[in-house]
């Protein structure tokens, strides 16, 4: 792989101010030739800002963007191939669906015939072939996407750009439309930035997860790796559930719920925040009260799995542990459970002693 | 429109009943009765016959064909001119500077605040030479005066879109500005830029104290000039003058409704 396949999308030292705000604070973000990388963040993180200066909607204060090796900073919006996907519905309302899709090939000069002809093979890809002639108040949310996505792909952009592009749809189209649009990209094979705050969508969709808070990139890696091994403290609450327990250090144990655990090295200071996955904590029916037990306060259903919220029968923090819910039967609320953390998927909060 | 009114007749009517239907009657009249009395005096002779001569005597006089040209060209330019500037205007309002909106409206609201004469006499203070001796020098005058109608009807059209999303798709897609007005904005706000045509022809064709001032004989100058030696003639032109403008306004909301209907069958197929 060449480097300019390695670091296609080079995002380098980007800075955007509103106002008093950084909305982004020094953003480094490369993407290889043909990946999928999400970007993952509570709202007013920055990652939107990152993607409209990517697509050259809005320009950066500083720092340099390049794509296939050219600088394209300067570069204005219309000239920089780039599809784009809305999160607002963003068809445009006096054309039909295959005239939308033919839209970006039409302002480039190519002839009707051929401009319509491509244009309804990406309709077929995203699956509306049948409905090329209507408009998008005659569409479902979920149709006009598919269209916005066909539209964005009919210009073959360097880069494919999803800002949020579920978020307005139910449930089921979304996850059915996740799966679509990962297919797409797959065959296809356009590199492509995905910009949302559903952790799920994120993960069950990119290659590299980024996690961005306060403006910066707070860690990228696969999705697996982000959640079992989180950098920071702030990408540890984020992705996933976390239990924040009271705990003190000392040697190389962690001593928590009463129990002595092994953490993953780094931490410092006597008092901590132990944190801990919902799954990695074992519960069984338990005798006397100590400082291993809780009794359950609420028992909810989620399906495969169910999960307990309990609190600690010495310190009273309310923890999370989630378990199969073939196993939940004898967990109704009320009943004293005793707690076992299994010990390598502990964290500790560096930072955390406020 | 005519639609419009029955469903709010027949729903409100059964309250309001008699009242309602009074009203209605009552405004109908108001409107009707002095334009019937005018067509009335324009065809009536002293004796109590009725011709057409009035018409027949305008339409014949050189001055009618001369005053309708310049108000014609005056119209047409007037309208490329002030929505030319309004709708790149009110759009980069929208997109970029929503707070800069309020202060542009006041602008807007000015030509109807300052006296005509007031405009007139600082415009021809403020022209070119070259531009004070051309009859198109009116067309700056009538843009500013058109400003309010045509700044109201654009906004209400702008805001009805999501005119931000749309902009930035179709620049991403590669549009230049020009194609994002032409093929974007302007087709999705069809209904308002033929509102803001309809008041701006409107007002050049009735515009009086600006041209008179400056001494160019536009269709209501004229109108005025012949009223003081032939009643019945200028009240025979004003009677076409509203017919004519009726009839522009039929044919810009008839193509309104062309579009609209074109959409509906889409729908139902």
């Amino acid at each position: 792989m060449t480097s300019n396949e390695k670091n296609y999308v080079d995002m380098q030292g980007l800075q955007r101010n509103f106002g008093d705000v950084a909305a982004l604070d020094g953003f480094n973000l490369q993407i290889q030739k043909g990946e999928l990388v999400a970007l993952l963040g509570p709202s007013g993180c920055g990652k939107t800002t990152a993607l409209r200066l990517l697509a050259g909607l809005d320009m950066p204060d500083g720092g340099k963007i390049s794509v296939d090796g050219k600088d394209i900073t300067n570069i204005p919006a219309n000239k920089r191939e780039m599809g784009m996907v809305f999160q607002a519905y963003s068809l445009f309302p006096n054309l039909t669906a295959i005239e939308n899709v033919a839209f970006g090939l039409k302002v480039r000069g190519q002839d009707t015939n051929s401009r319509l002809k491509k244009a309804g093979e990406l309709l077929e890809l995203v699956g509306l072939s049948t409905q090329a002639n209507r408009f998008s108040h005659q569409m479902s949310g979920g149709q006009q996407q598919r269209v916005a996505l066909a539209r964005a792909l009919a210009i073959e952009p360097k880069v494919l750009l999803l800002d949020e592009p579920l978020s307005a749809l139910d449930a089921k189209v979304r996850t059915q439309l996740r799966d679509e649009i990962r297919r797409i990209q797959i065959e296809v094979g356009t590199t492509t930035l995905f910009v949302t705050h559903d952790q799920e969508e994120a993960m069950a969709m990119a290659d590299r997860v980024g996690v961005m808070s306060n403006g910066k990139l707070e860690q990228i890696d696969r999705p697996n790796i982000v959640y079992s091994s989180p950098t920071s403290a702030f990408v540890a609450s984020f992705v996933g559930a976390m239990n924040r327990l009271p705990a003190k250090l000392d040697a190389s144990k962690v001593h928590t719920l009463g129990q002595s655990v092994a953490h993953g090295g780094g931490a410092s200071g006597s008092d901590l925040v132990a944190l801990i996955r919902p799954e990695s904590i074992e519960v069984s029916v338990g005798k006397t009260s100590g400082s291993k037990t809780g009794s359950v306060l609420a028992r909810s259903f989620l399906g495969p799995q169910t999960r307990l919220t309990i609190v600690t029968s010495e310190t009273k923090t309310n923890i999370h542990v989630d378990l199969p819910s073939s196993e939940a039967g004898p967990f109704a609320p009320g009943t004293l459970v005793e707690l076992k953390i299994s010990a390598p998927t502990l964290l500790t909060d560096y930072r955390v002693k406020n | 429109m005519a639609q419009k009114m029955k469903i709010k007749t027949s729903t409100v009517a059964p309250r309001l009943g008699f009242g309602l239907n009074a009203w209605l009657i009552a405004g109908f009249l108001f409107f009707v009765v002095p334009m019937f009395s005018a067509f009335l005096f324009s065809i009536q002779l002293g004796d109590g016959t009725y011709t057409l001569g009035a018409y027949q005597r305008m339409l014949s006089d050189p001055g009618f064909g001369e005053a309708i040209w310049i108000s014609a060209r005056l119209a047409i330019f007037t309208v490329l001119v002030s929505i030319g500037l309004m709708l790149p205007t009110v759009t980069w309002l929208h997109i970029r500077a929503q707070r800069l909106k309020r202060v542009v409206e006041f602008i807007t609201l000015l030509p109807l605040i300052i006296p005509p004469v007031v405009i007139a006499l600082g415009f021809l203070g403020s022209m070119p030479l070259w531009l004070k001796d051309s009859v198109y020098m009116l067309v700056f005058a009538y843009t500013v005066l058109t400003l309010p109608y045509v700044f109201r009807s654009l906004d209400n059209g702008l805001n009805a879109i999501d005119v931000k999303t749309l902009v930035d798709a179709a620049r991403g897609l590669g549009a230049s500005w020009r194609q994002v007005l032409v093929s974007i904005i302007g087709p999705n706000v069809k209904s308002s830029i033929y509102g803001a045509i309809f008041l701006a022809v409107a007002l050049v064709l009735g515009e009086f104290v600006i041209s008179n001032l400056l001494l160019w004989s536009t269709l209501p100058v004229w109108m005025a000039l012949v009223g003081m030696s032939d009643p019945e003639g200028a009240v025979a032109l004003s009677v076409m003058s509203l017919v004519f403008v009726w009839l522009l306004l039929m044919l810009l909301s008839s193509f309104d409704r062309k579009r609209k209907v074109r959409i509906d069958i889409g729908g139902v197929s």
